[in-house]
């Protein structure tokens, strides 16, 4: 297994009894790239995620980790979600070496504790820090044992404009010094234009349309121009000429 | 919801100072003015003997029946009885919370069955009891287990099955085995509510031990009682009353101590917000 695996959806669908959340998909997510899946609720984003998570079982197709199944790859993948998931009884740092309290683990906790700038909360308890603070440690936790897969459930969603901009220039840094590969579901397509390499638009149960993202990302003019190409395609159907 | 915060590092909250008031007397109010009011009433003539003796009069029993050795002895073995119940019912209650609410086919196979025996009146079983075990320890003790079993059987059942799905769906992303995914997220996050079943359950040891030791027993806080009743020892049937009054108030201590062992993080504060 190399550190940045190469990610192949082949033919994936899901059926729940008669509804097809997700018909046919099938593209290649490049080892190391940052990619955005963007559309309206109901189009299966979350749905492609969880079974790339494993958390959900296809009714058909399969999801490929430098061509091995997940079971057979060494493949790390954590999940950052929507809620920070933090286990509420225990303290910041234990929260993130959860899995195992050894000594180790601890250094490793101590060390993204300090990546994202929560050095002093490591002793105290989830319900003592803000929602801000609590994503950041449910982001921290999801980088404990070197990840080469990272799955971002719409993580920012329930966070005001100004910390979600920051949150989402954290997770860009944390993302390229440690070459993730990385997989951002939301519904903001300016989050997903200034963020990602590349936007998946799912819709009507398969990957609809795609745009590489801006040139410079710290170009608002740009990000701007992605974000109207993507807005187009998931509402009016406008997909660009490839 | 929005919450307004900084990515910039602030300060931890300060521990908050803890200092002795008048709050802290508040809950010892009520019992010390009806103490002070009884004894007044005694002293001054206004309630007879008879009916009431006084709490100096039931004091003076109580270190009487202190030196004799009968209450310490009484005390100790109810204390015997109450613990070993407890154990074994709580015991029983929580294997049976644990195996069903783990296990749909375990829960399939004997949620319905329990929940019926559950209906039934424990007290109402006495007679049944004193017929096949007879009125030694066995008959008392099993009593107090099956008495206590109910309330932790159906606290740790609805704890575990209750747990938020979102953490155990988290856990199982960090592939948890079915093991660890019991000690790190189900037992924790199923704890307060087991704790309650426990709590519930000293209140239904001390009850179920009252009667029990009342009709069937030669020894033991009720047989005092309903001894000092044969004799018309109003001051010992009163002893009696408060120590189990006494006795009642140290078992929710002592859950009230689990709680805040296993459980301070439900109250530290959120003065960060």
């Amino acid at each position: 297994m190399t550190t940045k695996p190469e990610i192949t959806i082949d033919h994936i669908g899901k059926d729940y009894g008669q509804i097809t959340a997700l018909g046919d998909v099938s593209f290649n997510i490049e080892p190391g790239e940052f990619l955005a899946l963007v559309g309206m609720s109901g189009g299966g984003k979350s749905t492609l995620l969880r079974m790339i998570a494993g958390l959900e079982t296809p009714t058909r197709g399969q999801v490929l980790f430098n061509h091995q199944t997940r079971e057979d790859s060494a493949v790390v993948i954590r999940v950052m979600f929507q809620e920070d998931r933090l286990l509420p009884w225990m303290t910041v740092l234990d929260n993130l070496s959860f899995k195992s309290h050894d000594a180790q683990q601890q250094a490793e906790a101590k060390k993204l504790l300090h990546l994202v700038d929560l050095d002093e909360y490591a002793q105290q308890f989830p319900n003592q820090l803000s929602g801000g603070q609590k994503q950041r440690v449910a982001l921290a936790r999801a980088l404990m044992s070197h990840p080469q897969v990272l799955l971002l459930d719409e993580p920012l969603g329930a966070l005001d404009a100004l910390t979600r901009r920051k949150m989402q220039d954290l997770i860009l840094r944390i993302c390229e010094q440690q070459q993730l590969t990385t997989i951002l579901v939301t519904h903001d397509v300016n989050e997903a234009a200034r963020m990602a390499d590349r936007i998946v638009v799912m819709k009507h149960e398969t990957n609809y349309a795609e745009f590489n993202g801006p040139a410079d990302r710290h170009d608002a003019g740009q990000v701007g121009l992605v974000a109207e190409d993507v807005l187009d395609a998931i509402l009016h159907d406008k997909v660009p000429e490839s | 919801m929005q919450k307004s915060v900084s990515l910039s590092p602030a300060l931890p909250p300060k521990p908050k100072s803890r200092s002795f008031s008048f709050k802290g007397f508040l809950p010892f109010l009520i019992p010390v003015l009806v103490v002070v009011i009884w004894q007044l009433s005694s002293s001054l003539g206004w309630l007879s003997t008879n009916i009431l003796p006084s709490p100096w009069a039931v004091l003076k029993d109580g270190v009487k029946l202190t030196q004799t050795g009968e209450l310490p002895k009484n005390m100790s073995i109810s204390l015997y009885r109450a613990t070993l119940g407890l154990v074994i019912g709580g015991g029983l209650g929580f294997i049976l919370g644990f195996l069903n609410g783990m296990s749909n086919t375990a829960r399939l196979l004997f949620d319905s069955s329990i929940q019926m025996v559950r209906n039934v009146p424990h007290l109402a079983l006495i007679p049944l009891i004193i017929l096949w075990l007879g009125i030694n320890e066995s008959a008392k003790i099993s009593l107090v287990a099956i008495g206590t079993m109910f309330p932790v059987y159906i606290n740790t059942f609805n704890g575990i099955r209750n747990v938020d799905p979102d953490l155990i769906e988290m856990g199982k992303s960090y592939n948890l085995s079915k093991r660890e995914l019991f000690q790190k997220i189900i037992f924790p996050a199923a704890l307060p509510q087991v704790l309650v079943g426990v709590r519930y359950a000293l209140g239904v040891m001390w009850t179920t031990l009252i009667v029990a030791e009342t009709i069937s027993a030669n020894s033991g806080i009720g047989y005092m009682s309903t001894n000092a009743e044969d004799f018309v020892d109003m001051e010992t049937v009163i002893l009696c009353i408060v120590i189990y009054a006494i006795l009642g108030k140290i078992s929710d201590l002592v859950a009230k101590s689990f709680e805040t062992l296993f459980l301070d993080w439900q109250t530290l504060g959120r003065s960060n917000n």
